[in-house]
């Protein structure tokens, strides 16, 4: 009896353990491209998700007005023409015909709505401010205004008329941008909450659509209703949510991906010198800094806060942590936006300020804490990662050594549950990164404007305030400029946040991979995208 | 035959089997000399005595401190400078791995110690009281043993982080250490609890113990001075094997993040700061993995070794 | 029997609650946790959140509404995932997790148990040693590092496994092995030094004097008796195989339900702890009760009512 026991039992276990075999998908025959995205993603609700790689998923299964490319320009999209104003002031897109990807049809009208909701009050969407720039915008999400008097208006099916509060250059590049996504009416208004959890609710207009979100990875086919299906050739998309970043490299090297998302700073020398290798930098529009919450003392001493900016050592960090070729930043705006005369308006505004071991010291000391003594203990916090926990390690130390301060620590929490610590400012120091949105110094600086979604740091200046609005509005654009180094003046005055680097984009791209694009304010597009075996 | 009066002397002191005795000696000493005949526990014994000098003196011997960062000398492999080479921030890594020793064994000792101490008396008291009190005592045990203990340690030490965070603003590394000590003390005697239980259960119903009772030794005499000595075999073994436990957990927990802070360098921490760096830098893994391997095999080999020189069935 | 089974599931049902009861109590203790923070967000929302966890309610009604959940098998929202639930989380990620467990589990049993009797058979000649060596590198290598070695060289160097991820059977492998390495050994040596108590027992001698042929022996007497410490030793088998997935689904990237409930940790997400943590008790204690029952079935002088020890 035991022994047919025993026996039964085994066959039990074999079958449950062989029942998860799951055929891998994707036959010989079918093309598959397999990217990590780096992360599970904190929501995928178009509307109220603000970070990078909800950013690539979404660029996927949606598609705007206007559509970036690799350089970061707008190109047509769902609209397939407009007209501006020559005060620069209205804008009329003309649509394509287009459906969703469940076959509905898309209308001027969807966008209307969309964009609305994107303004709702009640909805607290982060990026809401991405859409002020739009007469009688800022007013219905502030609460101060009705919905009806937003400028948006549908005149037919196919035709998109808005109104701005001033001339906004760079208002095609923000209509790319995934806030200004028509999402599916009926859908959202059924399930307010809970659309954007489940596969089959998730209707989007773009290149590929979602068809499966499980054991930690997504996978997209063609959208048969795209307006350009032609021009997508892969079969499929698999990405996988792995954090791991050397996981993931042993990903890459083991071909089980074609790209990753990032790559370990310190396998990057080896990666570099390898024959025939496959390490990519791309350029990156964005800046690394530390955030100090003005509201926790004594970080609203603007002495402290410049103190321990002037202490660390950039170059150190740039050439042997993150060794992606990095730039040491000693402003907010990175280099790479043009100025109205084309130059380069990181360069016409300068550094702000130089490491200087002895000023910070003295400035310390100012504050009422020589030599680092009676500085209160408080914690570094970031997202869970290698890169960012040697980046706090090293400044840990930098600070303890340059400045005396000890009791730093540092705490991690992963990346959904640590936007929202810092959105509620449970913090006192806290990584950063911010990417452009669009290529205009604005995107940088608007942010830090009181009561901003995105102002984490809490800081609030009331000339600040009126200078951004002001740009919002400008039609001169030179001296809109010279209001944009204006604004980096008095933010670079005050130094709530801490500049560390300016970005690039390390990853490994298999020689394998082409067409894809690489966004230099974020994100790959792979509606091009194919494997050249 | 004629019988002569020789053969009538007396024989003299005749050889009896009470002299063919060997020379007496304790339970502690024949213990000590079946151990020393174990190769492998003693090597052990050397190597955690090593060890502990490593862990205490060796930080001091250094000139380097555990955070100490030189970004000239970042990923150097063992050289003579460095004789187990640099991380990524060129922090030291023989200095790092001896300070990771002092994390591992103080961990394993106040483990050791609450066990000891917690276990023992629990166990103790629930053995000799018996009944009713004993009911409950070990309903207690096992219903903590229906959770795995890692969950336990998990939720005190979360709980403790924040409670301590709530007080003072940030938690230092120090805090972060101690809430480990504690949430490990709170959940690893329990196994001793059990041993020593059964222990007293088998040996109270012993002849000595019943003289004890007769002329008036009270519970606690009883307890203290007759019962817990004569069941210190096991409950020594069962205290040299939650060390390994113990560190293996904190490395675990560190290894996940929740343990100890950076820059603070525990084993656990060390092993999968190096995972970022493995394909370029596996000496980064190997020290650290070495130094909890070896560490381990050790307090394992101890134990045993212990438990089988202290066992009494196996005394020759 | 029917008695026994009674008061065991009593006692079971009574344990569960207590691990509830003190979790939840050491959840709401946290200062400044979900149920207790003050939140800088708008109005609306907030309210909103605060009727639908009901946080406004005193302590004793929350944990009344929620044993009452319980009962009914929901174990209420995630807090931090705003529309998952902790019951679809489990839905979810469970099975990945028991895939996984059980791999382990049958590859600690069968290796573990089958190095054993080789181990006390050959025992003193080179099987012996053999079998033990290995048992010992299962010890002392913790799976986190055992589980980065295979990854190294099994994925990366050789390139003869997946590195990561779950859906095939050639994912399970290493990561099963790695969950499996610190169980194997110790039941290879529960079972060798089981065997070898009962290979010196008189019975066996008896056995082989009647004339038995010696694998008959082994197999029907001596395996039989030597597995009982094994089989004591399933609850904690399991357990320790449930705290493993939380590192070995982590350097493995398994979307199982330990690296989640890793995950919830960092994230504060307290529904979550709780509700895995009255899962994985209820599982265990669930498991514990059938080996009581199974330990009775194989050993007959083990009487159902008497108390165990």
């Amino acid at each position: 009896m035991k022994k047919s026991v025993v026996f039964v039992v085994f066959c039990l276990m074999l079958t449950m353990i062989l029942s998860g075999c799951v055929k891998v998908p994707g036959s010989e025959e079918e093309m598959v491209i397999r990217y990590n995205v780096g992360t599970e993603p904190e929501t995928l609700d178009v509307h109220l998700s603000t970070g990078i790689p909800e950013a690539t998923i979404m660029l996927q299964n949606y598609e705007g007005l206007t559509r970036m490319d690799a350089a970061g320009n707008p190109q047509p999209a769902l609209a397939k023409s407009w007209v501006i104003s020559p005060d620069g002031t209205e804008y009329v897109f003309t649509l394509r015909e287009s459906k969703y990807a469940n076959g509905d049809p898309l209308t001027a009208h969807d966008f209307v709505w969309a964009w609305k909701r994107a303004l709702d009050p009640e909805l607290a969407a982060d990026y809401a401010y991405m859409l002020y720039p739009i007469k009688g915008a800022q007013a219905y999400n502030e609460g101060t205004g009705s919905a009806n008097d937003i400028a948006i208006e549908a005149v037919n099916d196919l035709t998109l008329k808005v109104t701005l509060e001033g001339p906004t250059p760079y208002f095609l590049s923000l209509v790319a941008f995934k806030t200004y996504y028509p999402v599916h009416r009926k859908t959202v208004e059924a399930d307010s909450d809970g659309w954007h959890l489940k596969v089959d609710t998730i209707i989007g207009n773009g290149p590929f659509k979602l068809v499966k979100w499980a054991e930690g990875q997504m996978e997209f086919v063609p959208n048969k209703n795209y307006w350009d299906a032609s021009a997508v050739k892969a079969d499929r998309l698999i990405f996988s949510m792995v954090e791991n970043a050397s996981t993931e490299l042993t990903m890459f090297e083991n071909g089980e991906i074609h790209m990753t998302n990032t790559v370990p700073g310190q396998e990057i020398p080896r990666l570099k010198a390898a024959p025939n290798s496959e390490l990519k930098i791309f350029p990156y529009l964005g800046t690394y800094y530390y955030i100090f919450n003005l509201e926790k003392k004594p970080f609203d001493d603007v002495r402290v806060r410049k103190a321990l900016t002037l202490a660390i050592d950039r170059t150190s960090i740039v050439e042997k942590v993150t060794q992606g070729g990095q730039l040491p930043a000693f402003a907010f705006v990175p280099p790479g936006i043009a100025e109205p005369d084309g130059s380069d308006f990181r360069k016409n505004g300068g550094d702000y300020f130089k490491e200087d071991i002895a000023e910070a010291k003295q400035l310390l000391a100012d504050a009422g804490y020589p030599d680092g003594e009676g500085f209160p203990a408080f914690e570094i916090l970031y997202n869970t990662s290698e890169a960012h926990k040697m980046i706090g390690e090293a400044i840990q130390e930098m600070w303890k050594v340059n400045l005396g301060i000890k009791n730093v620590t540092l705490t991690n929490q992963e990346w959904g549950t640590y936007l929202t610590s810092r959105d509620e400012g449970d913090f006192t120091v806290s990584r950063a990164g911010w990417i452009g949105d669009y290529g205009d110094p604005n995107t940088f600086l608007d942010m830090w404007t009181t009561g901003n979604g995105n102002n984490n740091s809490r800081f609030s200046d009331a000339e600040y305030d009126r200078l951004v609005a002001e740009c919002l509005v400008d039609s001169d654009m030179t001296a809109r400029a010279k209001k944009l180094h204006q604004l980096e003046d008095i933010l670079m005055e005050a130094m709530p946040v801490m500049p560390i680097y300016y970005y690039t984009q390390p990853a490994m791209v298999s020689h394998k991979l082409k067409g894809y694009s690489c966004i230099i304010i974020g994100g790959i597009d792979f509606k091009t995208a194919y494997i050249d075996e | 035959m004629a019988l002569s009066p020789e053969l009538f002397k007396p024989l003299g002191k005749i050889e009896t089997q009470a002299d063919i005795v060997r020379p007496s000696i304790t339970y502690w000493q024949d213990a000590w000399r079946r151990l020393k005949k174990n190769p492998l526990a003693m090597a052990s014994l050397i190597f955690i005595t090593f060890l502990l000098l490593a862990a205490i003196i060796g930080p001091f011997l250094s000139p380097y401190s555990y955070s100490d960062q030189n970004f000239d000398r970042a990923n150097l492999g063992p050289c003579w400078a460095h004789p187990l080479g640099t991380d990524g921030l060129g922090r030291d890594q023989l200095v790092r791995v001896m300070y990771g020793a002092r994390i591992s064994l103080a961990v394993g000792f106040v483990a050791a110690t609450t066990t000891f101490i917690i276990g023992v008396i629990f166990g103790g008291i629930a053995g000799l009281a018996g009944g009713w009190i004993d009911n409950i005592m070990m309903r207690f045990v096992d219903i903590m043993y229906s959770v795995p203990f890692l969950l336990w340690v998990i939720m005190l030490a979360v709980l403790l982080r924040e409670l301590s965070s709530q007080r003072g603003g940030a938690s230092g590394s120090g805090v972060n250490l101690f809430s480990i000590f504690l949430a490990l003390s709170l959940v690893y005697w329990l196994p001793m609890a059990r041993i020593v239980r059964g222990q007293i259960l088998s040996l109270k119903e012993q002849e000595f113990i019943l003289a004890a009772r007769t002329i008036g030794a009270s519970p606690n005499k009883i307890l203290l001075q007759h019962l817990i000595p004569n069941a210190m075999g096991p409950i020594i073994v069962t205290a040299t094997i939650s060390i390994p436990e113990a560190i293996f957990t904190e490395a675990f927990l560190s290894f996940i993040g929740l343990g100890v802070s950076a820059p603070m360098a525990s084993w656990g921490m060390l092993a999968s700061d190096a995972l970022t760096a493995l394909k370029s830098y596996p000496h980064l893994l190997l020290f650290p993995g070495i130094a909890i391997c070896i560490t381990l095999l050790a307090f394992n080999f101890l134990g045993d070794g212990l438990r089988d020189a202290l066992d009494p069935r196996m005394r020759k | 029997m029917l008695e026994y089974l009674f008061r065991r599931l009593l006692s079971a049902v009574f344990a569960i609650w207590v691990v509830i009861t003190v979790t939840f109590i050491i959840m709401h203790a946290i200062p400044g946790g979900p149920f207790q923070r003050d939140k800088v967000i708008p109005e609306a929302i907030r309210k909103n959140i605060e009727a639908r966890y009901k946080l406004d309610q005193p302590l004793l009604v929350q944990y009344r509404d929620y044993l009452g959940n319980l009962v009914r098998g929901d174990l209420g929202p995630s807090f931090r995932y705003r529309g998952q639930t902790v019951n679809g989380i489990i839905e979810a990620r469970f099975p990945v997790s028991m895939q996984l467990g059980l791999t382990a589990f049958a590859i600690a049993i069968i290796l573990g148990v089958s190095a054993g009797i080789l181990a006390a058979l050959y025992q003193g000649r080179f099987l012996d040693y053999l079998t033990m060596s290995f048992s010992t590198v299962g010890v002392a290598v913790p799976s986190f590092i055992l589980g980065t070695l295979l990854m190294y060289f099994l994925s990366s160097k050789f390139k003869l496994l997946p590195s990561a991820q779950w859906g095939t059977p050639l994912h399970v492998i290493m990561p099963a092995i790695a969950l499996a390495g610190l169980p194997t050994a110790f039941i290879a040596r529960l079972t060798r030094s089981s065997m070898i108590d009962v290979l010196s027992q008189d019975y066996m001698k008896t056995a082989v004097a009647k004339g038995l042929p010696r694998w008959r022996v082994v197999w029907l007497h001596a395996v039989k008796n030597a597995i009982i410490p094994v089989i004591t030793y399933a609850g904690p088998l399991l357990a320790g195989i449930i705290t493993g997935t939380f590192v070995v689904e982590n350097i493995f990237a398994v979307p199982g339900l330990g690296k989640h409930f890793v995950i919830s940790i960092y994230n504060r997400d307290y529904t979550v702890i709780l509700g895995l943590t009255a899962f994985y008790s209820v599982f265990l204690i669930g498991l514990n009760v059938a080996v009581d029952i199974a330990y009775t079935l194989i050993d007959p002088r083990i009487k159902l009512t008497a108390r165990k020890e």
